[in-house]
């Protein structure tokens, strides 16, 4: 149907996009990870697993991977409780306005993230708009100091950005349930409690799945919110990350932190979708 | 039209309402959707045990008059009673009525069991009963061996029993069925309405079977209700609304009709070059006249009507035929002959008075 030349023409750029933009960075961060670095700073291609063991050693490493993933379980789990919520409101009883609401949640999307976080940061901050309200109210004496610079700040900030990525899938697989299935339940004496239960909510399952794995993934990989309003105990991960590829100038460990994350990353998105796979009925 | 002057609606029982109890009475039921007016004037009686059909083009209404008995939509004015109890706002899951819809709705992340024992969870019964009653009905609707599959996985006819099953077994008081057979091969439809009819002689519960196809109606129904942009046209036996239509609308709806537009005048009906004695007050007249109530050549009946005419078109329909005669003074008549007649030119036409029946015009609705 198509010609040869046709196929290449459109083949060709994708595939050679990815390889130079994504497989080509990956496979040198992978050689990366497994290379080392002189006591004079220069970087030695010396195959070795010291990287890998020292992240395994060296508590700072595992530590801070683990707060980062407990972090960004509770950025889902709030999203979730948010977005879920939002998403049925909006699919089953939002009525003329739904188009409206739904340009409301995605508007925020718009607008930079840096803007946010840096909004949070003047409402949590010792003299921000929260502490002075709550000062001014004299239902305080002192400011709060847990609101800014602390895992509450990050994970706050965080569930607010990604809040509308987990609505919108769930938003989508709502939208998706044949409204006649509601009505049947509704039939056969189910009262709107019972009808949510069993044909609802189990039929938006994979809509949950897509938007907690979007929340948890994204928030996993994030390093400006904690950069901003994390402080010493709102560090996570990718923030070292950082640092070993800029001022501590440790690549090679830097690469093998990133690659742990990515693998953590894709075995999280691959089983992810098979519960996806699973659950979906159309 | 006013309800008043529907032979067989409340005020005039039909003979099954009267030898049954009325289960569901439906007093002036009006719906509207914002300005549009989609249903006017509903009086309607169904019996315990009754198959009713509510026939209707598309956009009748018939849909709706479905969903307001179900409980789906609620009428805007007018009552709704099921023997003593008046349905009023009462929401679906409180009322005894269950539904087929029309595309099943089954649910797709059960299996045929779990979807037939769906209605019986949520009304908590124990679980031994919720067992037996879910595998009696899916053996009333030959469905046992699929119980373990999930519906994406069967065919639309066994989808169409699974729901029917989904619904039975709830034991309710009434059975809607909004155009359940319309998904499925003419075949298939067939065999469906012979099973769907004596399912609910088996099961004794009331049917309201929805449907745009006036073959189907005839076939299944105890009763017709023949619904025209929102109001009721007539309601009566498939052979009452065949032999006795009330409206020129009734006639050309349910199978083929001639309708003969004439005056009476001094005890004679003239239509065109046709006339006939008859005691009607004077003014215009319409009557219908069944195709196969007009014969051919002449048998020399007495006191028939007689015509010559021309064949314009014969058309082949299996075991009779339909033939276009065009009579005199332009007048064209129908006519169903047996397959098969050799035919001149120039036929002779005979009909009996008594089969010409009078109805009234159906006035142009919005």
């Amino acid at each position: 149907m198509f010609s040869r030349a046709y196929k290449t023409a459109v083949t060709v750029p994708p595939l050679a996009w990815v390889a130079v933009f994504l497989l080509v960075p990956y496979l040198l961060m992978f050689c990366y990870s497994f290379w080392a670095v002189s006591p004079a700073q220069t970087i030695v291609h010396a195959w070795n697993f010291a990287n890998y063991e020292e992240l395994l050693q060296k508590p700072v490493y595992w530590q801070t991977l683990l707060r980062s993933m407990w972090i960004a379980a509770r950025v889902m789990l709030f999203s979730l409780l948010l977005g879920y919520p939002l998403a049925y409101f909006l699919s089953f009883y939002a009525g003329k306005r739904k188009d409206l609401l739904y340009q409301m949640v995605i508007i925020p999307l718009w607008v930079s993230y840096l803007v946010r976080a840096y909004a949070w940061k003047t409402i949590l901050g010792a003299d921000g708009v929260l502490n002075t309200s709550l000062q001014y109210a004299h239902l305080i004496s002192h400011p709060l100091d847990f609101l800014l610079y602390s895992p509450f700040a990050v994970v706050l900030t965080l569930t607010h950005i990604y809040t509308p990525f987990a609505f919108l899938p769930i938003y989508a697989a709502l939208e998706h349930i044949p409204r006649n299935l509601v009505e049947a339940s509704h039939d056969l004496g189910a009262t709107p409690a019972q009808t949510f239960w069993k044909v609802i909510f189990p039929l938006s399952i994979p809509g949950v799945l897509a938007g907690a794995t979007f929340a948890f993934v994204l928030s996993l990989g994030d390093f400006l919110a904690p950069l901003l309003l994390g402080g010493p105990s709102g560090i996570m991960i990718s923030n070292i990350v950082v640092s070993l590829f800029g001022a501590a100038y440790n690549w090679p460990l830097g690469a093998a932190i990133s690659l742990a994350m990515l693998v953590l990353v894709v075995s999280l998105l691959y089983f992810s979708e098979r519960l996806e796979k699973k659950w979906s009925f159309s | 039209m006013t309800s008043s002057t529907i032979p067989t609606s409340a005020a005039a029982p039909s003979e099954q309402a009267t030898e049954r109890p009325t289960l569901l009475s439906i007093r002036n039921v009006a719906k509207a959707f914002g300005r549009n007016v989609v249903l006017r004037n509903i009086s309607l009686e169904i019996a315990e045990g009754e198959f009713l059909t509510i026939l209707g083009e598309s956009g009748s209404g018939k849909t709706t008059l479905l969903r307001i008995i179900a409980g789906f939509e609620s009428a805007t004015s007018g009552e709704l009673w099921m023997g003593a109890e008046r349905l009023g706002n009462q929401p679906p899951y409180r009322r005894r009525v269950n539904t087929v819809f029309q595309h099943y709705a089954l649910f797709p992340h059960l299996t045929v069991e779990q979807n037939v024992a769906y209605g019986l969870r949520v009304a908590k019964r124990p679980e031994a009963e919720i067992n037996q009653r879910v595998a009696e009905s899916l053996d009333k609707v030959k469905m046992t061996a699929h119980a373990k599959t999930k519906p994406s996985k069967i065919s639309g006819g066994q989808q169409q029993r699974v729901a029917l099953a989904r619904a039975l077994v709830n034991r309710p008081r009434m059975l809607l069925l909004d155009e359940p057979l319309s998904a499925l091969d003419a075949n298939l439809r067939r065999q469906m309405q012979v099973e769907l009819k004596s399912l609910q002689r088996e099961v004794g519960i009331a049917f309201v079977f929805v449907t745009h196809d006036q073959e189907e109606a005839m076939v299944m129904s105890d009763r017709i209700a023949l619904l025209r942009s929102g109001e009721l046209e007539q309601v009566a036996t498939p052979r009452e609304i065949y032999s006795r239509p009330v409206t020129a609308y009734v006639a050309q709806f349910i199978g083929h009709t001639n309708l003969l537009e004439g005056s009476a005048q001094g005890g004679v009906v003239r239509c065109g070059t046709l006339s006939w004695p008859a005691s009607l007050p004077d003014g215009p007249v319409l009557f219908s006249l069944r195709p196969e109530h007009v014969r051919l050549g002449g048998a020399a009946a007495s006191g028939a009507v007689r015509a010559r005419g021309r064949v314009l078109h014969q058309a082949f329909h299996g075991a009779t035929e339909l033939i276009r005669v065009q009579c005199a003074g332009g007048l064209v008549l129908v006519v169903r002959t047996a397959s098969g007649s050799a035919l001149q030119n120039e036929v002779e036409l005979e009909f009996s008075a008594s089969d010409a029946v009078l109805v009234r015009e159906s006035p142009e609705r919005i």
